[in-house]
């Protein structure tokens, strides 16, 4: 794995409160009802994509996950104004406005969605690294699940045949205890997901994924394997979400004691932590850094709120690929 | 009369059959502890106790064809699922098994099950959450369909669902959900197969169904200021479909403009215009139109969302149109 240096946690730190940040943008805008429909936010979990980032090429690499997928694509290399004008549902944003919060895509950046069915990106990210295995690219696909999805039939026809075709493929289990309302312990006989990997002798762990660096290395190493030609891996990630499930989420499931205990190893003050006891930088320059992160959600905001919305013919243009389709007129 | 949600409407039903017969019980993803995603099931985990309103995991398709064998084997299921989009995940056990059954078994085997949960768009929520699939599961021998759009409606039609020996495909909304509207406090059921005429009129017949039949009254309301009297149809059932009830308006208006919220490619409104056309030609003075969404998938953002879904103004500009004004 390549070192963690000083500048990688100062990254970690700055990238982290961005995503951070970000979500808590949208989380008020919504509320403002400039952002509709479904808001699932990443809260809590940001240590898994940090970790991610540091043990991929994203030249190469790809992401794909469900619909928690604001800012892994940011991860990657988009533009932060476009996926905050994708959530206004503007013409600048990264899908014309046609996507929305869930469906997030950039195929510039290697990031395939942002997918709303759960469990439907599964085979998907199975598929993506059939084709660099069929291209011989060398890439490896980071496939992102929840606890609620591992329960669907695609995760187990896709781990078998994935396993069986040796395809380079990191199958990552984001465990943030519960899917909407239902815990993990509620909806399955046994609590330690990773273990479904053993069933298909698919190498398979646990990962504290509060942590960016313990889930780097899990992630190098299944990378690794991936790339040399082994196969998948599976990794559960153990982690948590703050917020509700989305925005419509009153959270009878929980206590919030509980949200408070997983808030104090928040993977943002460990790696703050790190930066001050080791000197890593200066109360002004941590200072400096709070102050980029909160200029750029503001410019996020002010590109999304001054960009047009689209031209209607936007919605037509796009479903084929054959110019001048014949679609059924709509309006009378 | 009282006044309830649409959403206490279908809880009322659920619970008042399950009180008199053991046999039913709820399934779905959230129907128990957190009392339904969408409230639905309020309470009945409460009163009915975990054997038989049941929390299942994200498994359409495992948790679809476990209630369908239940129902081979005495049960009388009924499995919400969270919205229809996800029913796709299950569509080979509604498809090749519940719909079938009885048919390959030579009759052996009754399939009484339910499967509800909120059909069509509901905002913002883009492409695979905003489909209308009505018309793929009408278009299946072996289940019957029923959307209904109000709350009166929804229990009556929603006790006679779980009453019928055959599989139902119970469609709700998101957006009715809140819905309030008259109940009566005692029994009562609507048998599935009849349409209701929600308002008479003489000029024009409306044919809809579900959430969008509302945008159908704000057009009738409009045209009528104009002295266009519309009839509203709401078929309610789509498949056994009432024929007969649109027939009979069409005989006397002699126009027909059909809403429906659904890609317009080979939906129901397709299937009342050939209907209409083969058993009321002569009574026809213009064509038939149809309005449904765009021929495309729902868009997210609000300037398009608006173009793609269907509204009154739209109503109002059909109805001239076969009116010739
Ligand atoms: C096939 C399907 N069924 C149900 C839903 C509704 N739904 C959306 S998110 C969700 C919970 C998923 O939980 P999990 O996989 O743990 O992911 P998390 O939200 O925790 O990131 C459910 C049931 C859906 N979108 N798709
Ligand atoms: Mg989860």
């Amino acid at each position: 794995m390549k070192k963690v240096t000083k500048e990688v946690y100062l990254k970690w730190y700055e990238d982290m409160l961005f995503w951070r940040k970000f979500e808590d943008k949208l989380a008020a805008v919504y509320i403002q009802q400039k952002v509709r429909g479904f808001l699932h936010l990443y809260n809590g979990q940001e240590a898994v994509l940090a970790g991610t980032l540091h043990a991929i090429d994203p030249s190469k690499d790809k992401l794909i996950t469900a619909y928690r997928n604001h800012v892994q694509p940011i991860g990657m290399g988009v533009d932060p104004r476009k996926v905050m004008a994708e959530l206004y549902g503007k013409a600048t944003g990264t899908s014309h406005g046609l996507g929305g919060s869930m469906h997030i895509f950039s195929k510039e950046h290697n990031f395939y969605g942002g997918h709303g069915i759960v469990g439907g990106q599964i085979p998907l990210g199975a598929g993506l690294a059939f084709g660099d295995k069929y291209f011989e690219t060398g890439g490896v696909t980071l496939c992102y699940m929840g606890d609620g999805a591992v329960r669907q039939g695609s995760l187990h026809e896709t781990f078998n045949m994935a396993m069986n075709w040796k395809l380079p493929v990191v199958f990552i289990c984001e465990n943030n205890g519960y899917a909407m309302g239902t815990s993990v312990e509620r909806t399955a006989n046994h609590q330690e997901i990773w273990k479904l990997g053993l069933g298909y002798e698919m190498p398979c762990g646990p990962v504290d994924g509060m942590n960016p660096v313990k889930v780097a290395e899990a992630i190098s190493e299944a990378v690794e394997r991936a790339r040399s030609g082994e196969g998948p891996t599976f990794l559960e990630m153990k982690t948590y979400r703050y917020r509700g499930h989305s925005m419509s989420d009153a959270q009878h499931y929980r206590t919030k004691d509980e949200v408070e205990e997983y808030k104090k190893i928040d993977p943002i003050t460990q790696v703050l932590d790190v930066i001050k006891e080791n000197n890593y930088a200066t109360e002004e320059e941590i200072k400096a850094m709070d102050k980029r992160v909160k200029d750029l959600v503001k410019e996020c905001e002010q590109f999304a709120e001054e960009s047009p919305f689209p031209e209607k013919n936007i919605m037509y243009d796009v479903v084929y690929d054959q110019e001048n389709y014949p679609f059924l007129p709509h309006k009378l | 009369m009282r006044t309830i949600q649409f959403r206490e409407a279908v809880c009322e039903a659920m619970s008042e059959e399950m009180r008199t017969d053991d046999t039913i019980y709820l399934m779905g993803e959230e129907v128990a502890e957190y009392n339904g995603a969408y409230k639905a099931s309020k309470g009945m985990l409460d009163e009915f106790g975990p054997k038989r309103v049941i929390d299942t995991p994200i498994a359409e398709l495992g948790f679809a064809g476990i209630a369908v064998g239940s129902a081979m084997n005495g049960n009388r299921p009924i499995v919400e699922f969270m919205t229809f989009n996800f029913s796709l995940v299950g569509i080979d056990q509604i498809i090749n098994n519940a719909a079938k059954i009885r048919q390959m078994s030579g009759g052996q085997f009754n399939c009484p099950i339910v499967f509800r949960g909120p059909t069509a768009s509901a905002g913002q929520l883009a492409a695979t959450h905003s489909q209308a699939f009505e018309s793929w599961y009408a278009n299946c021998p072996g289940l019957k369909v029923v959307v209904p759009s109000n709350p009166y409606d929804a229990k009556g039609l929603l006790k006679s669902a779980i009453r019928d020996n055959d599989p139902v495909i119970f469609m709700e909304s998101e957006q009715m959900y809140g819905d309030k509207g008259e109940v009566p406090e005692g029994e009562y059921t609507i048998p599935l197969g009849v349409a209701d005429i929600k308002r008479e009129g003489t000029d024009v017949t409306i044919v809809s169904f579900g959430k969008i039949i509302k945008e159908a009254y704000v057009a009738a309301d409009e045209l009528a200021k104009e002295g266009i009297s519309c009839e509203v149809i709401d078929i309610r059932t789509i498949r056994p479909m009432d024929y007969d009830t649109i027939i009979k308006s069409v005989k006397k208006t002699n126009r027909l403009v059909i809403l429906e919220e659904a890609w317009p490619f080979g939906n129901v409104a397709t299937e009342i215009t050939f209907q209409v056309q083969s058993q009321a030609f002569d009574y026809l003075d213009a064509p038939v139109q149809k309005i449904n969404t765009a021929d495309t998938p729902a868009p997210y953002s609000p300037a398009l969302l608006k173009e793609w879904l269907p509204n009154s103004g739209d109503v109002i500009k059909a109805v001239k149109k076969v009116m010739y004004k």
